[in-house]
């Protein structure tokens, strides 16, 4: 006999009293969790159960509900039970660990030790709801000057600037990794909302030519769907040199993925996989980024802003005033937590450096060589919430991009089983039949609902602390203060600590 | 121990007053005396100040540093480096008489000095750029002295105390000059510290200013990079360095800077032709933090003029008035009609709204008078 | 009628003053070369009647209940702050904040206001504040308003001045505001309304005109030959939708 020493991870529980046996969870379910007995019972197999609740929140019944499963291992603080599952299955398979999502690892969370400030009466803290309260941000390079002529017009315009009503932007997802649908919500909702969508690296559906004046289109190391079209179609182009969740890694599409309109829009066979070699492979130094901006910069006439995305690791800084100097308009740096469709757990476990000391450090640098002021910087990876978005712009960001929040609000509940193509919500799926789940109306709402409920918490939190125009919180670290943060990180941070 | 200011920020309240002769014809400072003493509820004796132009003539070509000093050897210090830049052309103690609330006085003195030309060409600086660096360096590095004021044909009187006292202390009855600003300072805490009282300075510019502004972290972040170092600690001292910035540096008319610090809201420029538009989405996205936020009133002045300014929603209070060629501007009209008791006209200026007045032989003008008072 | 001359005197020593000879049975004042000085008419229960000549400082009449005050020039910021009855009367203008939470009571300005005039003014059961403003008037101009009135007549507005700020009326959840002219649709906020005046609106109007042209010697039927405009809340609770549950 074939022992399987992998146990399951969650456990279904169907109430029978509740249940009356009509099968839905049977055919809603990808990962086919539930089935069909032999006497025409449903009964479910919890070693397939990816938790994703899909099954829980349709069933007609509401009799389903699923647990951690209750099998312990002996405890040992050493050993956990990851740690030991993990061998288990490269034991079994001899393969990489896969994952989906950001790391679900225990460390420090930043956000979480920062406080905002207040005001208390020697200003008067501003009321959002009635009084004006700005959040119009610009991204793009400014220049030192400006020259206005005799009756103080411009006598030139400013260069090419993203033009946000709230200091989000959505980060790059490509039509590949995620459905089509998804795509579509995002598109939806960044054309509603005055912000922009990222394509990723998987190309610009000609169905979504249509939303191209919000469209950030993804220049990375695959160039899929890269052509002069997918570059007029764009208000930005972003080259990727790398992403947080796994940083000097480049991934694949599995062909199984590449259907039809994934293979159109990505302009690659149909079923072969899309590879994307780790580094650019006409970027091996920071001269050859400059070579390829000034490439981007000529094929789009200088009309659009280029933006260069990195992924946080030790030395951020530095490489972030590389990528100003070689003429990038907009820098975005990804922390360790940010998500992905695929990643190498290890990788995405134990790669890069937090996002809130990123931010910080590349504020601090670029300010130090002062050139600050003439690049925006966008922040990203594991922006669960508009407080973090008020710390980040107050420690020195100019606005955040969010991926896996926006999914969240289109139905993910987090299963971490992106890389699998099953997707029970139709998010992250290529399945005709999962894609149908997600109605992109319904979803864009839900996403324009987020955007507006944080807008509405960040102008509640800046008329709080006097403040009635987002310009005056960026880098504004004197709103931030620390708990429970040591000296070094208070010191990277560049703020004090609570009390001080 | 309690900080010194300057080691920690230090919020504050206040009164503002200034007025000018837009022919340029001096006045005594009995007059603003008069009018800022008028608001005394709006400070509470822990600062007060003066700024006065064109007080004097006989130097006007020459920068007058107004230095405190906490003890001779600071004193030293700051004359051997003086030496080593400048061509002291005169120094004195600045004259005063006792006043029973004015207490902890510092050695006042002032000096008239032209910058060393052989120095200049080393540095290959400005000579406005030298004597800032100068001043920054004095400021920043030794200890014991401070450069209150470094403008020709101007200085800047100030201690901790009530306003009326502090221009009591300076005899600047006996001054005369075409522009003046007064200043009552409220700070929130701390015994308060002669330095930090207003006017603040640089050059020819000098700010009394009353609010605070919340942006104070952005602003000062921004002003690093243009090589300022806020080492004040308090929100007023960016107000300075963003005017030499802007109009010195950057060579934005006046109006225009006006616009940068308190720009019109987007409702507003959405409703603007499309060439202002262009203009003004440009200065709010590449100024956009040089922006003041939070309530503020405040007077700038110059030998060139006076400028008034408020918030943009208007937190804090400003009225201003016209009689002839005087112009005048304070938090109240009180302490207007304290020194003129029928203007020909009285006005409140709008939030953002500055009030600009030059004296009429000044020479980068390029804005409408009329309009910027109207 | 007792004349007091205040020039140079603390707002403390003549408000004690005023308070001392009300209580003797003076009914009526005239406090002269006033010029900057708070709170005149504060604190002193009963209802006497002052005139001013000069220019009262802030917070004048505040959180009293019953004085009548007459101005004789202008008036400084917060001008009836939290007043809950009485009059003032201002023959010239008005800084910001007049009738800052005001619950009762009149305050007439014969020329402009600041911003912000009748910031949160409430009415409670039979108590209900009236502002008229002669002039144009600033940005916010009953900003928060939860009941009573205010008139805006704009009678001495030039014609390259505009009649009013802008954000009028933002946060209003209650009251109604009269402005004689027309507005242009981007000077109001969100939670307001507009209406033309019905007959009982104009009646209205006329009752509370009359009191204030004749104290301000102006042609009534003159001011009222104006067409003007209605501005009213659309509902008591304007950010019901704002929160999630």
């Amino acid at each position: 006999m074939n022992l399987n020493y992998t146990t399951p991870e969650f456990i279904i529980l169907r109430d029978l009293q509740k249940c009356n046996n009509c099968g839905l969870c049977v055919k809603n379910c990808s990962f086919e969790a539930h089935y069909y007995s032999k006497h025409q019972r449903v009964e479910s197999n919890s070693a397939k159960c990816v938790n994703c609740h899909y099954c829980v929140a349709t069933c007609p019944k509401k009799a389903l509900a699923i647990k951690k499963h209750p099998l312990e291992f002996r405890h040992n603080s050493y050993w956990t039970e990851s740690a030991i599952k993990d061998i288990y299955k490269q034991a079994s398979t001899g393969g990489i660990l896969l994952t989906g999502m950001g790391t679900d690892r225990e460390y420090p969370i930043y956000w979480d030790k920062i406080l905002l400030n207040a005001s208390q009466v020697t200003n008067p803290s501003i009321d959002p709801l009635r009084e004006p309260m700005e959040l119009r941000t610009f991204l793009g390079t400014k220049p030192g000057k400006l020259e206005l002529d005799k009756t103080n017009n411009l006598s030139e315009l400013m260069p090419p600037q993203l033009e946000l009503q709230i200091p989000v932007v959505f980060a790059g997802m490509s039509f590949g990794s995620i459905s089509y649908n998804a795509f579509k919500a995002l598109a939806i909702a960044a054309h509603k909302a005055g912000i922009y969508f990222n394509t990723g690296e998987g190309g610009l559906h000609k169905d979504f030519y249509e939303f191209a004046s919000h469209a950030i289109v993804q220049v990375a190391s695959g160039r899929f769907g890269v052509n002069q079209e997918y570059l007029e179609n764009s208000a930005a182009v972003e080259i990727k040199i790398g992403q947080g969740a796994k940083p000097g890694i480049g991934g694949h599409l599995p062909g199984k993925k590449v259907g039809e309109e994934v293979s159109k829009t990505r302009m690659i066979p149909l079923g072969s996989d899309a590879i994307s070699p780790a580094p650019h492979h006409d970027i091996y130094s920071i001269e050859d980024l400059r070579q390829l901006i000034f490439a981007i910069k000529e094929a789009t006439e200088y009309k659009k802003p280029v933006l260069v995305k990195i992924a946080a690791v030790h030395n951020v800084a530095a490489i972030a005033s590389g990528i100003v100097r070689a003429g990038a308009d907009i820098i975005v740096i990804d922390g360790f937590r940010a998500g992905t469709g695929a990643a190498p757990t290890r990788i995405r476990d134990n790669v890069g450096i937090p996002i809130e000391l990123a931010i910080a450090s590349v504020d601090e640098r670029l300010k130090e060589e002062g050139i600050r002021k003439h690049v925006s910087i966008i922040a990203s990876g594991g922006i669960r919430n508009s407080s973090d978005v008020v710390k980040a712009i107050a420690l020195g960001a100019d606005a955040v991009a969010i991926a896996t929040a926006a999914l969240i609000a289109m139905g993910c509940h987090m299963c971490q089983k992106c890389y699998t193509g099953k997707c029970n919500w139709g998010i992250t799926t290529q399945d005709p039949e999962l894609t149908k789940r997600l109605d992109p109306d319904k979803a864009s709402q839900r996403l324009l609902n987020l955007l507006r409920a944080w807008s509405l918490e960040i102008k509640e939190m800046l008329g709080g602390m006097g403040i009635n125009a987002i310009e005056s919180l960026k880098g504004n670290r004197l709103m931030l203060r620390g708990v429970g943060l040591n000296e070094t990180e208070l010191k990277i941070l560049g703020i004090s600590h609570a009390g001080q | 121990m309690l900080k010194r200011e300057g080691q920690i920020r230090i919020p504050s309240g206040c009164a503002i007053s200034g007025v000018m002769d837009k022919k340029g014809r001096p006045f005594s400072g009995a007059t603003i005396i008069n009018s800022i003493s008028v608001m005394r509820e709006r400070s509470n004796g822990l600062g007060g100040g003066f700024a006065a132009y064109g007080i004097y003539p006989e130097f006007k070509d020459t920068t007058a540093f107004h230095v405190f000093f906490d003890d001779k050897i600071a004193q030293g210090e700051l004359e051997n480096q003086l030496k080593k830049y400048f061509k002291v052309i005169y120094k004195e103690a600045i004259p005063i008489r006792r006043v029973p609330s004015i207490k902890n006085v510092p050695i006042i003195m002032r000096y008239f000095v032209t910058p060393k030309i052989e120095k200049i060409y080393q540095t290959n600086l400005s000579e406005e750029d030298y004597i800032i660096k100068f001043v920054f360096n004095v400021n920043t590095h030794i200890e014991g002295a401070f450069i209150v004021s470094s403008g020709k044909n101007m200085g800047v009187f100030k201690a901790v105390g009530y306003p009326e006292d502090v221009g009591e202390f300076y005899k600047l009855e006996t001054y005369y000059g075409h522009i003046w600003s007064a200043h009552g300072r409220f700070p929130t805490n701390t015994p308060g510290w002669w330095g930090g009282a207003h006017p603040f300075n640089l050059l020819n510019w000098s700010v009394i200013h009353n609010g605070e502004l919340s942006s104070y972290g952005s602003n000062r972040e921004y002003l690093k990079q243009h090589g300022y170092q806020c080492n004040l600690q308090t929100d007023t001292e960016v107000v300075v360095y963003l005017f030499d910035l802007l109009y010195r540096k950057c060579n934005l008319p006046l109006d225009i800077v006006c616009k940068v610090l308190a720009p019109p809201l987007w409702d507003e420029i959405n409703r603007m032709p499309k060439n202002k538009q262009q203009l003004y989405k440009s200065l709010r996205a590449i100024f956009g933090q040089a922006l003041l936020n939070g309530p503020f009133s405040i007077i700038i002045s110059t030998n060139e003029g006076l400028i008034a300014l408020n918030d943009r929603i208007k937190l804090r209070p400003l009225v201003a008035a016209e009689k002839g060629d005087m112009l005048f501007i304070a938090s109240e009209e009180s302490a207007i009609r304290a020194v003129c008791y029928q203007p020909d006209k009285v006005w409140h200026p709008r939030g953002g709204e500055p009030v600009i007045g030059l004296v009429e032989t000044s020479i980068r003008s390029n804005i409408n008078l009329k309009e910027a008072s109207s | 009628m007792k004349t007091i001359e205040a020039r140079g005197m603390h707002y403390r020593e003549l408000n004690n003053l005023i308070r001392k000879y009300y209580q003797n049975g003076i009914k009526k004042f005239l406090l002269k070369g006033v010029n900057g000085q708070r709170y005149i008419g504060s604190g002193i229960k009963g209802s006497p009647h002052l005139t001013i000549e000069g220019t009262p400082g802030n917070d004048l009449a505040a959180f009293s209940s019953g004085i009548s005050i007459a101005i004789k020039g202008n008036a400084q910021d917060a001008v009836g702050n939290t007043m809950n009855d009485g009059k003032i009367v201002i023959h010239g203008h008005a800084g910001d904040a007049v009738g800052h939470s005001m619950r009762g009571g009149r305050i007439y300005i014969k020329s402009y206001a600041g911003y912000r005039v009748g910031i949160h003014m409430k009415e409670y059961q039979d108590q209900i504040p009236v502002i008229i403003i002669g002039g144009k008037a600033g940005d916010f101009l009953g900003e928060y308003m939860a009941g009573g009135v205010i008139i805006l007549l704009g009678l001495d507005v030039e014609k390259d001045e505009e009649l009013l700020g802008s954000y009028c009326g933002t946060g209003m959840h209650g009251g109604v505001m009269y402005i004689r002219g027309n507005i242009p649709s981007y000077k109001l906020a969100k939670e307001v309304k507009t209406a033309s005046t019905t007959e009982e609106d104009l009646d209205f109007l006329k009752d509370c005109l009359s009191d204030y042209c004749s104290i301000m010697n102006l042609d009534l039927n003159k001011v009222m030959a104006k067409p003007f405009t209605k501005l009213y809340p659309y509902n008591k609770r304007p950010y019901g939708k704002l929160y999630a549950y």
